[in-house]
């Protein structure tokens, strides 16, 4: 078990060094520090001088990846690529474009992403699963036809129609909770109300219409059959043997995602106002933050890394027949 | 007047497209066992429906495909012509009261008056505030207090006629067809339909198409005199816009595939295939790729691509042609970041087929790898590339809005369900509320998605796969 | 006596596609207390859904429309689905043909076992416990109170098929169905399963409704046995009767077509045609399209229960004393046409064809954090053998002994790890991709899956011609000697070899799913034929067909071996075929042959305990009564970690401590006839 995680972690390393250097072609290669200098500084009117300072400031004003100007292990070392990239390995991000600290930043905004990310997590698995649940209990009547109906129907409307009408009808026709916002402590709960119902709902169609297929699926197995022969109930069958069968797929498949929660939501956020790193990005997509969306990309594609060894892990944990050899 | 036809890169493609959805739709009228699942398609209710839509919006946004740039009246000159600057499209002319009847700004659904009070100043030098007529929209009612109720009535009366009329000579046209092709009489072959004996079920279909008619026909003969949807801050008529969205929307559903498509096919079998070091390779790739999140990923190429467009503005002449390549850029992004998906699947599948046992038949025969793979793999890991296609379209389609309002989406002067939510949305603190954009903009959005997945579904069902497996496509590609 | 379960006209209709399926059509049987009631069918002939139908456990398509199964009196049909509950697994229990799939994966057996006692018996905790331990005990498996805890997936196959029965015991049910038990087992553990049920029933005094498709089972496990076709049964009988006289022209058939040794020299008996489609409704004798007997009479009127004795109804017109005119036919049954095949002794050339020197094929198992390799799957240990020419080498073994692969490595579709195989006197491990694609034509590959050896997206004509293209054959092609001269069209050729095959020249355009799985194997023949190999590798490539159906390939390839003098090398469990078709027999255990030789020295006079254990596991259609087989312990052991010295001695009965030291050497018997084994003098070390 140790061993496999050990060797997971190890795998993991070459993937990471692969995003780095996507992110480092991305970044530094298609377009040069000089072009966005030029691009953030406003095309027409930007003189040479403004954009090496521009470059100076940020630390661009190194070659990319090897600097002859300097000696010994240094022709490596001050380069765009040693000092931009290779640093995210160590969660040194650098300094945004308005001066603060990448990685603090990270860590404060990290908590109210977690604030309604995991909460909409928690209650997505339940409610789905409950729902799908239902579904299958009375499969092949009404109550299933129109329930996977209602799923093509909430799996064709966009999450923006969820949040916008959400914020009209509830926030501003209603006053029932604020529109948007964020604060500490116990009044943090009217803030969050409205995102996570809205985030438990804009992602029921498709899911819970997958859930149904997997037990759907799991119903026609032998193994039920041999279940209905013993004379178990149906209640029974479903509980003990079709759910604990069709959970492997679903909880594996929710374990992913745990790390990414931190990342929060890019268009909840933004729209409800909570400094999470969701809104953070977006603000740095907006504003042209290049450093902070370099960061981004590598944090999120590390987390979804952990992400996956998690998933190997749980796998052992709830399926008996996998061992982690 | 005169034009000159302009191809734009996604026309390109589009036509592209159109090309081998015709040649396999002949190949495959032409092979019985290939048929059969396409007819199961044909009995679903639901999905031909859904076709039946989808056909409509399709025809829209091949309208709207067909490019050219219109000749500008040059002073006098004789041969010499000069080409407008605007590229407009077949549905631009087809539109063009539509197009060129633009407000000063906001005017509310069916409104005589701008949403907007301005200050109207009379010849003795009084000022007054108040609501202003609008220029185009029930210009011609002279009183608009008692005459717009039912001129609104009548035309709609108009117009739903209009629609029934048309309809009806259509579903005639049809029956006739369908009664000639099977050597059955028209009575017969329409009696069939009324009483829902038929294999494709045509009485759904028609009852679909007189529902489709008739809105045409009352849309049709409102928006000569009003904007049935509203206008927005320009003044242009929503209802213009939220067609003229369909396109991109199409495009962004289908060319996304059909850039990502051979990549997938190709890695996914040859990893499948051949296993070893190709595999392990593949697999780094795509494991790398899928690691970053996807919508971080198409933020940081857009982004990239942005700084790149912003600093080489010579090498567009025309503001279409500009938001032309950044849409067909943002295709070939959300391909790259969507291929990962299917690459893993189609290697799965590859890895299950080259264990079957007629695989195993070829290479005793000596078969070539390459003879192997077109000829024993790739017919039988299609029905998987055609349920990805069709279960991606509706995920692409919502994605273009969501990231269209995260900022890396389409050009911003390119019509969009996207840009038209972000710019409605910005005015939601307004008192009163300006609503029509956005219940416009997702009205059209929800029609197209919704049509898109019965009839994915009812792919889905017909080619019966492995449905498990298959489920994970229907990933969000754009996560919330 | 009242017995205990009494069907009358059970009609069940399937509704997939677009016209529903008769599986069960006027089915009426009873079963008496205690007694073994074995329903006979091959597949599709809806004895399975007949099961289900009991049980009220049909799939969501279907549907019992009408008929009465009254069991104690009740009628099981008219019961709600809540009293029904506590019949199933109390009164009435099943066990399933894939006891892999029938049990609950992320389950312990011992909580499935619970489930059952929890619910008819109300028993909890220690109680329960120890009941679980008792039946678990009672089916045989060792160190019961270690593994109740395991999971089905650290169970074999033949362990977990104790699972189920124990499960399906432990309510100690009167009547238990037995839904093709054995089907997926060995022969050997199949003999341990059948001892263990028919022991069980000794003990308990249930009944068993035991439905299969293997006479061999049928004989030694039945009282009574019901012959089913096309949703009907069409003879019912007890053991004797039916073993000594089958009556109805299909249950002739059945025996006809099974192959032995005494039926060496003449054709295996076929039944022509295919079973009917079920979707069908019937108008006369359902059998009368492919019966050999059948007048106008049994096209027209389905014919009624006539009764030959107390004990032996059938459903035919021949046997219906008030049909008069059914004499004149009934003369000629009994002499059916087994028709005999010239068989010419006249090998031409008896050199060898095909020479396997010490082969081995080891698959490396990967671990730790650089996936090194720890040890190997040793798949094949040193196989050697030879084809003469024109001959048959039957290589015998039970699944999971290497016997696939190594006819895989001979066509070098699996690199061997070691050893040689020479084709006539070419070397082909090793051979350059070239040169081993201009020699590939002479060896050729049936493969036992009808269903997954032929491409479903291409037409017959384009499978048969993918190899005579890829390998660029003029005009040899498999047919007779004679019209080899002959220059052929490609589409020519695809005609002619499909005749020869048996099938008729338009099918090539058709696809492979319009076929049943008997024309799939030809089809499959024909196009091994159409590169005219001279070695043709047959891997099992009648275990997926019924008995019928079987017999009309043997028979093909019986006829190709005269026709043609193609040698085979037919890998094979089935010992019956082993003796109708081959000359020389290789016994193979844990990727190593333990004996060899000559069909008679081997299958009469077997001497490494295997062989013999094999040979007495095999179910035997015979009157004389059930006679012991040598019964083997435990399992086929993992080939990653075989046993130290002769691989067999955990399993052997006659093991001696030397056996767990050394494997021992080659002792023969005769020119022909070699075992190794330590009960035998060893050739002395030279």
């Amino acid at each position: 078990m140790f061993d496999y995680i050990i060797r997971r972690i190890f795998y993991a390393i070459p993937i990471l060094i692969g995003v780095n250097l996507i992110t480092f072609t991305l970044f530094f290669v298609v377009n040069t520090p000089d072009d966005m200098a030029r691009m953030q500084l406003g095309i027409k009117r930007v003189t040479p001088e403004a954009i090496s300072k521009w470059k100076q400031e940020r630390g661009y004003d190194k070659p990319l990846v090897y600097n002859g100007a300097e000696e010994g292990a240094q022709k490596f070392t001050h380069t765009i690529f040693f000092e931009k990239s290779t640093a995210m390995f160590v969660f040194d991000f650098g300094r945004a474009d308005d001066g603060r600290d990448i990685a603090h930043e990270i860590k404060t905004r990290m908590l109210p992403s977690l604030a309604i990310a995991l909460p909409v997590f928690l209650l997505v698995l339940v409610a789905y699963v409950t729902f799908a649940l239902m579904m299958v209990f009375f499969r092949a009547t009404y109550i299933d036809f129109w329930g996977v109906v209602l799923c093509v129907a909430l799996m064709s409307i966009s999450s923006l129609f969820y949040i916008i009408s959400g914020q009209f009808f509830i926030s501003k026709l209603w006053h029932l909770v604020p529109i948007s916002g964020f604060s500490g402590g116990l009044d943090m709960g009217k803030f969050l109300v409205l995102p996570v119902v809205i985030g438990v709902i804009s992602g029921a169609g498709a899911s819970t219409r997958w859930y149904r297929t997997i037990f759907l699926e799991e119903m026609g197995k032998d193994y039920v059959r041999t279940a209905r022969a013993k004379g178990l109930p149906a209640s029974i069958i479903l509980f003990r043997h079709v759910l604990r069968n069709a959970m492997i797929p679903i909880l594996t498949g929710a374990v992913v995602v745990i790390p990414l929660l931190f990342l929060g939501s890019l268009i909840a956020e933004s729209f409800f106002g909570i400094p999470g790193l969701g809104s953070y990005t977006i603000d740095a997509i907006n504003s042209q933050d290049f450093a902070v969306v370099r960061a981004m990309v590598f944090l999120g594609s590390f987390l979804y890394i952990i992400g996956l060894i998690l998933t190997d892990i749980s796998y052992t944990l709830v399926d008996p027949r996998i061992s982690l050899e | 007047m005169t034009f000159k036809p302009v191809i734009l890169w996604t026309d390109a493609l589009i036509y592209l497209l159109l090309v081998v959805v015709i040649i396999f739709a002949w190949y495959v009228r032409r092979n019985e066992h290939l048929l059969a699942p396409w007819r199961r398609v044909g009995h679903s209710v639901s999905g031909m429906m859904a076709l039946t839509v989808l056909i409509l919006f399709i025809s829209i946004g091949l309208l709207d495909t067909i490019h050219f740039r219109p000749s500008v009246q040059a002073n006098g000159s004789t041969n010499n012509k000069i080409y407008g600057v605007q590229v407009l499209s077949l549905f631009d002319v087809i539109a063009t009261p539509l197009r060129i009847n633009i407000e000063k700004t906001y005017s509310a659904p069916f409104a005589t008056h701008l949403y907007t009070r301005e200050t109207i100043e009379f010849s003795e030098g009084k000022q007054v505030r108040e609501f202003p007529r609008l220029e185009f929209g029930g210009a011609h009612l002279r009183n608009p207090e008692e005459q717009f109720v039912a001129d609104v009535t009548w035309r709609t009366v108009a117009g739903l006629s209009l629609g029934l009329f048309v309809w009806s000579a259509f579903v005639i046209l049809l029956v006739m067809l369908m009664a000639y092709r099977s050597g059955k009489e028209f009575m017969q072959t329409l009696s069939a339909i009324l009483r829902n004996e038929t294999e494709v079920p045509w009485n759904a279909v028609f009852r679909m198409l007189a529902l489709i008619f008739s809105l045409l026909g009352i849309a049709l003969s409102l928006s000569a005199c009003y904007h049935i949807f509203g206008t927005d801050k320009v003044g242009q008529d929503v209802f213009y816009q939220s067609l003229k969205s369909i396109r991109t929307g199409l495009v962004i559903g289908t060319l996304t595939t059909l850039m990502m498509l051979p990549f997938a096919l190709l890695l996914g079998i040859m990893a499948g295939y051949f296993r070893g070091w190709i595999d392990d390779v593949i697999q780094y790739i795509y494991t790398t790729l899928s690691s970053i999140p996807s919508v971080l990923l198409i933020a940081a190429t857009v982004l990239m691509m942005q700084v790149y467009m912003e600093t080489h503005p010579e090498l567009f002449d025309t503001i279409a042609v500009r938001a032309d390549l950044r849409l067909l850029f943002l295709c070939i992004i959300l391909g790259v970041t969507s291929w990962t998906g299917l690459c893993r699947l189609l290697r799965g599948e590859t890895l299950k087929i080259r264990e079957m046992e007629y695989i195993q038949a070829a290479h005793s025969f000596g078969v070539s790898h390459w003879r192997i793979i077109s000829r024993h793999i790739l017919p039988n890991v299609m029905h998987i590339v055609l349920i990805a296609t069709v279960m991606d379209f509706s995920g692409l389609v919502l994605a273009e809005a969501v990231l269209s309002y995260v900022g890396v989406g389409v050009d911003p002067s390119m019509i969009s369900f996207g840009t038209m939510i972000n710019a409605a949305r910005l005015e939601m603190a307004r008192e009163p509320m300006v609503w029509w954009a956005l219940l416009s903009s997702f009205t059209f959005m929800f029609t197209l998605v919704l049509s898109a997945n019965l009839f994915a579904d009812a792919v889905q069902d017909a080619f019966n796969p492995r449905v498990r497996t298959l489920s994970f496509i229907n990933r969000k590609i754009v996560p919330r | 006596m009242t017995s205990l379960l009494q069907i009358d006209n059970l009609e069940t209709i399937l509704h997939t596609g677009a016209t529903p399926i008769r599986a069960v059509d006027g089915l009426t049987l009873q079963i008496q207390k205690g007694e073994t009631f074995a329903l006979l069918g091959e597949s599709g002939c809806g004895k399975s859904m007949a099961a289900l139908s009991m049980m009220r456990l049909l799939p969501d398509v279907g549907e019992i429309v009408s008929g009465s199964v009254r069991f104690g009196g009740e009628d099981l049909l008219l019961k709600s689905e809540a009293s029904m509950r506590s019949i199933r697994g109390k009164h009435i229990s099943m066990i399933f043909q894939e006891p892999m799939l029938s049990l609950n994966p992320v389950l312990t057996v011992a909580e499935q076992i619970g489930e059952v006692l929890r619910r008819h018996f109300n028993l909890r905790g220690v109680a329960l416990q120890e009941r679980i331990l008792r039946i678990l005990s009672q089916v045989g498996i060792p160190d019961a109170a270690r593994r109740m805890t395991e999971y089905p997936f650290q169970f074999s196959g033949g362990m977990k098929q104790r699972v189920m029965i124990a499960m399906a015991l432990v309510g100690e049910p009167e009547l238990l169905i037995a839904d093709e038990p054995t089907t997926a087992l060995d022969v050997t553990i199949q003999a341990q399963v059948l001892e263990l049920m028919r022991d069980l029933q000794k003990q308990k005094g249930m009944a068993i409704l035991l439905i299969t498709h293997d006479l061999g089972v049928v004989s030694e496990m039945a009282d009574r046995i019901a012959v089913m076709y096309a949703g009907e049964i069409i003879e019912m009988a007890v053991r004797e009767d039916f073993l000594l006289s089958p009556s109805h022209p299909y249950s002739q058939k059945l025996f006809a077509a099974l192959p032995g040794r005494a039926k060496r020299d003449q054709g295996l008996a076929v039944i022509s045609g295919n079973v009917p489609s079920l979707s069908s409704k019937f108008i006369g004798c359902r059998f009368a399209s492919r019966c050999e007997h059948a007048w106008d009479l049994c096209r027209t009127t389905a014919p009624e229960w006539s009764t030959v004795s107390a004990d032996h109804q059938l459903r035919c017109h021949l046997y219906n004393k008030d049909s008069g005119d059914n004499i004149q036919h009934r003369v000629e049954l009994g002499k059916s046409d087994t028709r005999v095949v010239p068989v010419s002794q006249t090998s031409i050339d008896n050199s060898k064809l095909l020479c396997v020197t010490d082969l081995k094929i080891y698959f490396p198992i990967h671990k730790g954090l650089m996936k090194r390799v720890v040890g190997h799957v040793k798949a094949v240990d040193g196989v050697s053998l030879s084809i003469l020419r024109g001959r048959t080498l039957a290589l015998v073994g039970e699944s999971g002994c290497g016997k696939t692969t190594v006819g895989k490595s001979i066509l070098q579709l699996i690199t061997p790890t070691a050893g040689s195989v020479c084709y006539d006197g070419l070397e082909l491990v090793g051979l350059e991709r070239k040169r081993l694609r201009a020699k590939r034509a002479e060896f050729q590959i049936i493969f036992q899956d009808p269903y997954s050896s032929l491409n479903p997206r291409m037409r017959i004509i384009d499978i048969i011609e993918e190899g005579m293209n890829a390998l660029n054959t003029k005009n040899d092609i498999g047919v007779s000697k004679e019209v080899r001269q002959i220059n052929f069209s490609n589409g020519e050729k695809v005609d002619v070899l499909l005749k020869r095959v048996g099938l008729p020249p338009e099918t090539k355009w058709r696809y492979p799913h319009e076929f049943s799985g008997g024309q799939r194997q030809r089809i499959a023949i024909a196009r091994t034929l159409a590169v005219n190999p001279k070695l043709l590798i047959c891997d099992e490539p009648t275990s997926a067909l019924d008995v019928s159906v079987q017999a009309q390939i043997l028979n093909l390839l019986k006829e190709l071996q005269q026709g043609l003098g193609l040698a085979y090398l037919f890998i094979t469990h089935n010992i019956s075929v082993v003796e109708y078709l081959a000359d020389e027999v290789a016994v193979m255990y844990l990727g190593r042959i333990v004996e060899h030789g000559s069909v008679d020295e081997v299958l009469s006079n077997p001497k490494h305990p295997y062989t013999q254990a094999l040979l007495s596991a095999v179910p035997v259609v015979k009157l004389e009564s059930k006679r012991e087989a040598i019964r083997l312990h435990g399992d086929l052991p993992s080939p990653a970690n075989p046993p130290s010295g002769c691989h067999f001695h955990p399993r052997c009965p006659k093991a001696t401590p030397v056996c767990s030291e050394v494997y021992p050497e080659v002792t023969e018997f005769s020119a022909t006839h070699t075992a190794r084994c330590y009960l035998y003098e060893q050739p002395s070390p030279s």
